[in-house]
């Protein structure tokens, strides 16, 4: 920084010095992924995402049978339970049955590790769909007056009805596959993007920078493409980290409300719905996908916190 | 040269009510340096007012808050030294001494009236809390001081003040309710910290006042903390300069306004702009660039079974700029300046009128014609920090404007390092970003930035306010030959008339949205005719004062 | 502020018409015939063409609105299919054991959260402030059958504190009806806990950074003073919209809680009907609950009023 102010005498000490201490201030300021890395919250979160992650892809080798193999000579045993079944070479082996089975004889285990399948396409597919459907959405209510109020009027009318309901209403008419079950998650979260989106859009504007692109004569595109959208990205990862948890969540309700994917498919909802019923004598059959879904949604959420504080520390104070 | 406080006699020089000795406050580890106020000592007498002036982080409002033990919990802690406040080391005191001792022995009032007082509480219940606190007097005792106090700081029907919340209130008179809090119980030490710095000129001359008043009244001695040496004539009796933390010079105001010791105060006075406007030579009439004609514009906010406001944030404006002149528009906050200007570069649309760049009509440009006009009309904002793209790099930000405009980008980049050069800075800076230059340097690239564009009109908007005196010096000069390099018309917003008075070759005075008076700099400064022109000069702190022909005699 | 209150109040209609537009849509914009969705997998032919004709569904679009809308405004939410009885019949008896469960979760929450909020925000990075950070991110976290039911295992079925599940309404006596009600009381309480416990930390943190706060602070105010005379008063509008918001959340956990402590109210009234197929009372659910949510939050909006002078425009 030294030679880049040339002014006359004592006062480029000054400026100097001043420039100087800003760029150290830079330097000590260590490059975001760096500060990302060293963030507990971050590193918990998502070494615990990425654990969840290779779970769900290997889940054929993690041990398991066909989640959906009805055994009834071994209906409703506890966790730990041994039995000698049939492998895929129709050989008899003894098998373990770590978590137990559930009324139909079906193998909790497999069911529990495939279910991480299910929650998280949910929890990803909401996550994305809602912030890019938001995204969108927000910047025209945030760029283009005249749509503005219609648009924020609707958004109103989406935020009023409580999230799980909407979803259990959209569910109920169309009937449960997962795309509609992502569909139906991903509705009630867009009002709160379209908000955020919207907000930063209408502060952002407002900035001198974004004021003096427009005097510079930067068409609108480019202006929203360099000057406004850069300044969405951190709120949006945020934001859409904790739609990703609870999307996972409302997917898992709305199966134990016997609202979402069918049961035959292995879900975790699904299998502390089958549980319910027997909860008394086997309440691990609620516990063990319960623990599941309970540990993901912290890490997603525990990661969204981290991300926060190290992207966006000024988000903490919205909500 | 005679000050304005020559004509107060001299101060009796009692013990000090507040001597501060060799005191240090460290900052944390991995700040820029090891103190944020490095082994001071300063003194303040009864009936004194000693003002600390630095420019923004010489560590004056360090000093001051480690007086009343505020300084933030873990980041800054005084290490060395001695804070007496009558013979007691505060330093020393514990937590609820402290307590004890703020608004009865000591009390502040801080830079910002609109956010200092509790907004849910009412004002007269804010100055109760300070006589419940420290002491027994009855419910009866209390509003009737309270009401005294009210009347005391010159505010209109107390008994009505005491029952309005803050946002009641406009600036000025919270300012004057901070004042009766602090004084109600009659402290030995007022600490006062910028406390007019956020108030209009005409409301700064009238707290000022009020605080002398008060001050002599109570026998109050003051530690009065400003950047502004207009501020300093007009109130001091002593000053100690401050920069990087240490006290570079301790001395009477007199003294040390007219006869600086050291080379850094020195520079500091006479950088602060002269109230008398330059002899500029007679210009030739030549045609106007800009002419503004009945530029109005009006805010409706209507209500839904309320009452629809109206306000007329500019009306009727008829403005002319001529090339290679520079057009200064004075006036206090919401006098219409800054909507003026926004109107003229079409960030706004004006309601009425018309806005004149040679014969086009820019207040009625449609898309294609206004994205041709833009490039003749440029802006610089007030605020350097925010007023270029954090995210991207000075060069990017400079050749973007040029660009847009279908220049190529290698013609755009040479160009952008002559611009830096020009404004000068250093060419290869370019792929720096702006969080890497300080203000002064960040306001010469928006100049560059503007200067790329190639335009015949540069608005410059609060352009050099939020800058230190000494920057703000460099940058006016910079200006100034710029506008003789291109033979450019500037148009110059600003409230501060020293500002205006160096720079302007013609100044219009708006007042409540309307030009009320127009004319020559000289002629506006010396025989200012409309009476608000006049109120205005007349608020102007230290307008006695030929600061800037300190450095003017020496050269 | 009497104009205020006016305008709040009217405010309430536009919101809860896009409700009801919404709520119509859904069902019309679904792909299918409305009639033969509504009238569930078992409707006979000459139910479905009942249901087209009550529902005017061979009337043009706009007028479907305005008949919907008549009969909403006329108290008339329609007839499910699955219970053959007036829905809002089946409303009013269910509508008790859902506002007691909601009116002891809002109790539990508010007496918990907002202390541990204030105290986490004034003991900022101490353990306190971790093991309330922490605890609102699990509450966040831990769904709220799981929950639920985790409660039942130890309260009920190990320590036989608490009755496992059922309900009794408050005519079967105050304890009776309590009783029964804790521990649903606590499973719902402890997702909108955390949230308003972290909104009460950020508000307070917020507040406490306020020039005002110094200022009082330089009046020589004793700590705890300040934090409750200054920094939670002014805190209190941020904390108040947020348990507000939060009612949405408690209207989710209403349905999953009811389902698990098996309390006879709306949200259970939800799952029978998404179970039985039973659409118009699904519908008509969806419609009552929003409006709920508006009218509490406008209740929310006018205490504001009180909160803070400068809304007394």
């Amino acid at each position: 920084m030294s030679q880049a102010d040339k002014t006359d005498a004592p006062l480029d000490v000054q400026i100097e010095a001043d420039a100087a201490s800003q760029a150290a201030a830079s330097v000590r300021q260590l490059n975001l992924a760096q500060r990302l890395l060293r963030h507990r919250s971050v590193i918990f979160g998502g070494i615990i995402m990425i654990v969840m992650l290779l779970i769900s892809m290997a889940a054929p080798y993690l041990g398991t049978i066909d989640p959906a193999y009805i055994d009834p000579t071994n209906r409703n045993k506890k966790p730990g339970y041994e039995a000698m079944v049939q492998d895929q070479y129709d050989k008899e082996i003894q098998r373990t049955y770590w978590m137990g089975t559930d009324a139909l004889g079906r193998d909790i285990y497999s069911r529990v590790i495939y279910g991480t399948r299910i929650s998280l396409v949910v929890g990803l597919a909401v996550a994305a769909l809602s912030v890019a459907v938001g995204l969108a959405i927000g910047l025209l209510a945030g760029y283009v007056r005249w749509l503005d109020s219609v648009i924020m009027r609707v958004m109103d009318g989406l935020m009023a009805i409580p999230g799980i309901l909407l979803a259990i209403g959209l569910v109920s008419l169309s009937g449960a596959t997962i795309t509609t079950v992502i569909v139906a998650i991903m509705v009630p979260e867009i009002p709160r993007v379209v908000r955020l989106v919207r907000s930063i859009v209408l502060s952002i504007r407002e900035e001198p920078y974004v004021e003096a692109a427009v005097a510079i004569g930067t068409p609108l595109l480019k202006l929203l493409a360099r000057h406004i959208l850069p300044n969405t990205m951190a709120p949006l990862i945020v934001q859409g980290s904790y739609v990703c948890a609870s999307a996972i969540l409302v997917e898992a309700i709305l199966s134990f409300l016997g609202a979402g994917i069918s049961p035959e498919t292995p879900t975790w909802g699904n299998i502390m719905a089958e549980g319910r019923v027997f909860f008394r004598i086997l309440p691990h059959n609620i516990f063990f996908p319960g623990v599941f879904l309970a540990v993901t949604v912290l890490a997603v959420n525990v990661l969204g916190d981290g991300l926060r504080d190290t992207l966006d520390p000024r988000l903490a104070k919205r909500i | 040269m005679v000050g304005g406080t020559a004509k107060r006699p001299p101060r009796p020089t009692g013990e000090a009510v507040l001597e501060i000795d060799g005191l240090s406050v460290a900052l944390p580890k991995g700040a820029d340096r090891e103190h944020a106020v490095d082994n001071i000592s300063v003194s303040v007498a009864p009936k004194e007012i000693v003002c600390l002036v630095g420019e923004s982080g010489s560590g004056k409002s360090v000093t001051a808050f480690s007086v009343m033990g505020l300084l933030p919990k873990g980041q800054l802690a005084p290490v060395a030294g001695r804070i007496m406040l009558q013979g007691e080391d505060l330093l020393q005191a514990s937590e609820a001494r402290l307590r004890d001792l703020r608004c009865t022995r000591m009390s502040m009032i801080f830079q910002e009236p609109m956010t200092a007082l509790n907004p849910v509480m009412s004002c007269g219940n804010q100055i109760d809390e300070v006589l419940r606190t420290h002491t027994t007097m009855s419910q009866a005792e209390r509003q009737t001081r309270i009401l005294d106090i009210l009347e005391q700081v010159h505010l209109p029907e107390p008994p009505r003040m005491a029952a309005s919340y803050p946002h009641q209130l406009s600036g000025g008179q919270r300012q004057r309710i901070m004042i009766a809090m602090a004084l109600v119980l009659d402290p030995v030490l007022l600490i006062a910290d910028e406390p007019t710095t956020a108030l209009d000129v005409t409301t700064q001359a009238q707290i000022l006042r009020l605080i002398r008043e008060l001050q002599e009244r109570h026998d109050a001695g003051v530690l009065f903390i400003t950047h502004d040496f207009g501020v300093v004539a007009e109130v001091a009796d002593k000053v100690a300069v401050m920069q990087w933390g240490r006290i570079v010079e301790f001395g009477d105001v007199h003294q040390v306004l007219t006869d600086p010791r050291e080379p850094y105060t020195r520079m500091l006075v006479s950088s602060v702009p002269s109230m008398k406007p330059k002899l500029r030579g007679a210009r030739e009439p030549a045609a106007y660039i800009l002419q503004t004609k009945a530029l109005s514009k009006t805010y409706v906010d209507r209500g839904f079974l309320r009452k629809s406001t109206v306000v007329e944030a500019a009306k009727d404006v008829d403005l002319q700029v001529s090339r290679g002149e520079t057009v200064g528009i004075v006036g206090e906050s919401g006098s219409g300046k800054t909507t003026v200007a926004r109107c003229i570069v079409r960030l706004i649309d004006p309601t009425s009128g018309d806005i004149m760049i040679d014969h086009y009509n820019i207040a009625t440009a449609k898309r294609g014609e206004l994205h041709d006009l833009r490039r003749r009309v440029q802006i610089v904002f007030q605020d350097p920090y925010r007023s270029l793209n954090p995210r991207r790099t000075v060069g990017a930000s400079i050749i973007e404007g040029p660009m847009n405009y279908g220049q190529r980008r290698a013609d755009a980049e040479s160009r952008a390092r002559e611009l830096m050069d020009l404004v000068h800075l250093d060419p290869s800076s370019l792929d720096r970003y702006p969080h890497q230059f300080s203000g002064g340097q960040r306001q010469r690239i928006c100049i560059a930035r503007a200067l790329a564009m190639g335009p015949d009109l540069l608005i410059a908007d609060e352009a050099v306010s939020a800058l230190d005196v000494s920057v703000q010096a460099q940058v006016l000069r910079l200006l100034d030959d710029i506008r003789n390099e291109f033979n450019l018309a500037v148009l110059f917003i600003t409230h501060d008339l020293r500002v205006a008075a160096q720079i302007c070759d013609r100044v219009l005075v708006m007042h409540k949205g309307e030009v009320v008076e127009q004319g020559t700099a000289h002629q506006v400064f010396s025989n200012p005719r409309h009476a608000y022109s006049r109120a205005l000069l007349d608020a102007a702190p230290g307008k006695d004062w030929e600061f800037g022909e300190l450095l003017n005699a020496e050269r | 502020m009497f104009g205020f209150v006016i305008r709040r109040i009217l405010s309430t209609i536009p919101v809860m018409g896009m409700v009801a537009l919404l709520v119509f849509l859904m069902l019309r914009l679904t792909p299918g015939d409305p009639a033969a969705i509504l009238a569930g997998d078992n409707g006979t032919p000459q139910q479905i063409e009942e249901i087209r004709e009550a529902l005017g569904l061979n009337e043009p679009i706009h007028k479907q609105f305005l008949i919907y809308i008549y009969d909403i405004v006329r108290g008339d939410l329609g007839e499910s299919y699955f219970f053959k009885k007036q829905v809002t019949e089946l409303i009013a008896q269910r509508v008790g054991a859902t506002t007691s469960l909601a009116v002891i979760t809002l109790i539990i929450t508010i007496v918990v959260a907002i202390p541990l909020g204030v105290i986490a925000a004034y003991r900022r990075g101490s353990w306190v402030d971790q093991v309330v950070m922490g605890f609102s991110v699990l509450g966040f976290s831990v769904p709220v059958f799981v929950l639920g039911y985790l409660l039942i295992y130890i309260f009920s079925i190990e320590l036989r504190w608490f009755p496992v599940q059922g309900y009794k309404p408050l005519s079967a006596g105050l304890w009776a009806h309590l009783h029964r009600l804790i521990l649903p009381g606590i499973t719902l309480s402890v997702i909108y806990i955390a949230l308003i416990a972290r909104m009460t930390r950020a508000s307070v943190l917020d507040v406490l950074g306020e020039d005002y706060v110094r200022t009082a602070y330089a009046k020589g105010l004793k700590n705890s003073v300040v934090l409750m005379r200054h920094a939670l008063r002014n805190a209190a509008v941020p904390i108040v919209t947020v348990i507000g918001i939060g009612i949405a959340l408690l209207i989710g956990g209403v349905v999953v809680t009811e389902t698990v402590f098996n309390i006879p109210g709306l949200g259970r009234l939800t799952v029978d009907a998404v179970l039985g197929r039973d659409y118009p009372t699904i519908q008509a659910l969806i419609l009552v609950f929003a409006f709920v949510y508006v009218l509490v939050n406008m209740l929310i909006d006018l205490t504001y009023t009180f909160l803070d002078p400068r809304i007394r425009y």
